[in-house]
């Protein structure tokens, strides 16, 4: 059970994460979206929002560089296991208390407001309090953390991610011995991974892609589309061959 | 230069009776959806107001459109690229829709199925949202119609900066004027270029700003952005909505919907070539009110034999250039200059233009006379103040507006004279700087307006932009979602319930 949980579990976790939101992306655009319910009641959304995107944010890099960094390079650079996971015990403990009270005020907020009660669908209730559930079950696993501040816990978890995405065989053996509350926050983190691609969340990956886009492949402020099939300067080219033939006083269709 | 041409339109104020026709044909067209209840594409306002949604012109609340660098760089108001990604995740400037108004409905249904009662049953109100029953209606899409409401609210109107309005609350001082407005379709529209995803852009072919509905994630910076808030946020699909200029009906040389139905015939669609590469020059000019002049001068004459070369190497077609040449909005705009873009300041260069109305003269009883000058009637003695015209259509310079009424006003004289008296008084024409011709011209487009007159459309080329291979088995028009319609619910894998397509059917 153990080995499924832990060995197999992610890869069908990270698999369905990748393909269906390549699916959907592809097949069904249109369902690609926020989902805001900004428009109908400004009120707690813009504190709470903003503290929960923020504090979200914090935490996933900082799990993303934390678990996925090579522990030599810390090693390299001199930054001892102890001092890494008092970094990742503070930082992460203040972004989780942020991102909590954020979340918990737009589920207050979704929760008893009729108008957003009345518009939310199962999934945007329900993809809120995994979210929540795994904040709580995070900032938790601070208290079990503190316990024993050398780091060699946290190895075996970084041991862990990285054994599954260099596809090494027995990642699992690794945390065999994490606490339960570690084990809980792993399962449920996969959970979310699964699905990922047929909730709301999957506006996180435009969230990432769509700055890069706006900031640096944007020349200018404007986007005009054009339904013709050649550029502008192509057609002038073509336009000017044909009167060249064609010798100045003929008129030539527009194309 | 590099010629694009664009399907403008203009509005006749001086002819809107203020019925609705358009807005309501839209409604029935474009937004009975869920989720776009309270959105109208086309809406009527009574003027003076503050409008829909309510105060929509103070860009100090809204920080719609664009402001002027002291490098002389254009951004948007509500902040430069990074400044709006750094309010995604709330958007400060948004409207909510107790800004517009909570949709609602009337429970008709309790006229037939109440029981037997002592009082006789009435339809009341529910929230198209919630479902909830409204005691009270606050607000709705018209909420000032016909002067509704106290002066003291009405009053905040934006365009009264700079007129002494407390005069204008006494009865037998008020004026009032409708103002019809949907979607401006700009040169240098906000909208698109707040979007973070690129979702909304302006055609090249025919100037028409539309969203992308697969591309747009529901940021809902355009909503902010837009000055005019003519961009509307769908509740229940999660993507922003707006007027569409009716593209598939024009893309067929119909005229738009609000266009079509007007009765009044106060609406006009005609082609304007344009220079593409002299709109950020005329939307950054230094002073506010050079702003209408630089749009004019984006403009291109469709006779000048020069801009027919340059079109036609642009791949302007034929029978478009044909079109700019009889254009009504060419004429309005550029020949008679009686047609004025609505709030030039907003830098939007917008593309949706209107021609003053006319009023009556303000103290003709108490004078026991009519201010005349040069034997016309002073405009400047109308009802309505110029100044409050000059802050909505020209950023405040009066001059222009003057100078339209004024030709409007010797449009009626002289043709007064004509029909009444069989005189040509090319006199009245002259003090305009018109001559009898162009009165003539104007009057049969202005005043009779018959259909072929307004509407100058021509068709979009298919044959140059589509391939009918890729068409064939298409579903034509939807609201956005491939062939399902656009809502999105239960059965979808990735939470869409697929209503069935119901084509309308002949009932007998």
């Amino acid at each position: 059970m153990h080995n499924f949980l832990f060995g197999i579990y992610p890869y069908i976790a990270l698999s369905v994460l990748l393909i269906g939101s390549v699916v959907r992306y592809e097949r069904d655009p249109f369902t690609w979206k926020t989902s805001s319910s900004q428009m109908l009641r400004r009120k707690q959304l813009i504190i709470g929002s903003i503290l929960f995107h923020v504090g979200v944010l914090v935490i996933f890099f900082g799990h993303l560089f934390g678990l996925l960094t090579p522990i030599w390079i810390f090693d390299a650079m001199g930054i001892s296991h102890g001092a890494k996971q008092l970094l990742a015990v503070v930082a992460g403990g203040i972004a989780g208390v942020v991102a909590l009270v954020g979340g918990g005020m737009l589920m207050h907020r979704r929760w008893t407001d009729p108008r957003i009660r009345k518009t939310s669908s199962f999934a945007d209730i329900a993809i809120l309090a995994l979210l929540l559930a795994q904040l709580v079950l995070g900032v938790g696993t601070v208290f079990v953390s503190i316990q024993h501040l050398d780091g060699y816990e946290m190895t075996k978890f970084m041991a862990w991610a990285q054994g599954i995405v260099t596809f090494q065989a027995g990642a699992a053996a690794h945390i065999a011995d994490a606490a339960l509350i570690f084990k809980l926050h792993l399962f449920l983190g996969l959970t979310i991974f699964l699905v990922f691609p047929f909730t709301r969340l999957v506006h996180i990956i435009s969230g990432f892609f769509a700055p890069l886009r706006y900031l640096f492949l944007r020349a200018g402020y404007q986007l005009v589309r054009s339904r013709r099939r050649r550029p502008l300067e192509e057609r002038r080219r073509a336009f000017d061959a044909r009167q060249a033939r064609r010798g100045p006083a003929a008129t030539t269709p527009a194309e | 230069m590099r010629v694009r041409a664009q399907i403008g339109k203009v509005l006749n104020l001086d002819k809107c009776i203020g019925c609705h026709t358009c807005s309501v044909t839209c409604k029935n067209v474009w937004t009975t959806r869920e989720g776009v209840e309270y959105a109208w594409f086309n809406n009527v306002e009574t003027k003076p107001g503050t409008g829909y949604p309510t105060d929509w012109e103070n860009q100090k609340r809204w920080n719609g459109g664009w402001v002027r660098s002291a490098s002389g760089k254009l951004h948007p108001k509500q902040g430069a690229k990074w400044r709006i990604l750094a309010n995604i995740f709330a958007n400060p400037s948004m409207p909510e829709i107790d800004d517009y108004y909570e949709p609602f409905d009337f429970d008709h249904d309790h006229l037939k199925s109440a029981p037997d009662m002592e009082h006789f049953p009435t339809a009341r109100p529910y929230s198209k949202i919630t479902g909830e029953r409204m005691e009270k209606i606050e607000k709705g899409p018209n909420w000032e119609e016909i002067l509704g409401g106290e002066f003291a609210k009405r009053s905040k109107d934006y365009n009264f900066e700079n007129v002494q309005k407390e005069i204008y609350g006494e009865y037998e001082n008020t004026f009032m004027m409708y103002l019809p407005r949907l979607c401006e379709h700009c040169l240098n529209p906000t909208c698109s270029a707040s979007c973070p995803s690129g979702a909304i852009y302006k055609r090249e072919e025919d100037g028409i700003v539309l969203i992308d509905q697969e591309k747009c994630r529901g940021w809902r910076m355009c909503v902010s952005g837009c000055p005019y808030k003519k961009v509307y946020y769908n509740w229940e699909s999660g993507k922003s909505e707006k007027c569409t200029f009716c593209y598939p009906r024009i893309e067929s040389g119909q005229p738009t919907v609000c266009s079509e139905t007007c009765v009044g015939r106060i609406r006009y669609l005609g082609v304007i070539l344009y220079d593409a590469d002299k709109i950020e020059a005329a939307a950054s000019a230094e002073r506010e009110t050079d702003l209408y002049g630089a749009q004019l001068d984006v403009f291109l004459d469709p006779n000048d034999p020069e801009v027919i070369k340059a079109a036609r190497r642009d791949g302007i077609p034929e029978d478009w250039i044909e079109a700019a040449k009889i254009s009504p909005v060419w004429k309005m705009a550029m020949d008679w200059k009686v047609a004025f873009p609505l709030h030039p300041e907003y830098r939007t260069l917008p593309m949706v233009w209107y021609i003053p109305p006319l009023s009556p003269i303000q103290n003709a009883a108490e004078a026991g006379q009519i201010a005349m000058s040069d034997q016309m009637p002073d405009v400047r003695s109308l009802r309505i103040p110029v100044k409050y015209l000059a802050n909505m259509l020209t950023a405040g310079d009066e001059e222009p507006i003057v100078h339209a009424l004024e030709r409007m006003s010797a449009m009626r004289l002289y043709m007064r004279a004509l029909t009444v008296d069989g005189v040509r008084d090319e006199g009245i024409a002259a003090r305009v700087g018109m001559s009898g011709r162009m009165i003539e011209d104007m009057y049969k487009i202005m005043a009779i307006a018959d259909y072929e007159d307004r509407f100058a459309i021509p068709t979009a080329h298919r044959e140059q932009n589509e391939a009918g291979a890729d068409l064939r088995g298409g579903c034509g028009f939807t609201d956005g979602n491939g062939c399902s319609s656009g809502e999105t619910g239960k059965t979808s894998l990735f939470g869409g319930k697929k209503k069935s397509f119901a084509l309308p059917q002949e009932t007998f």
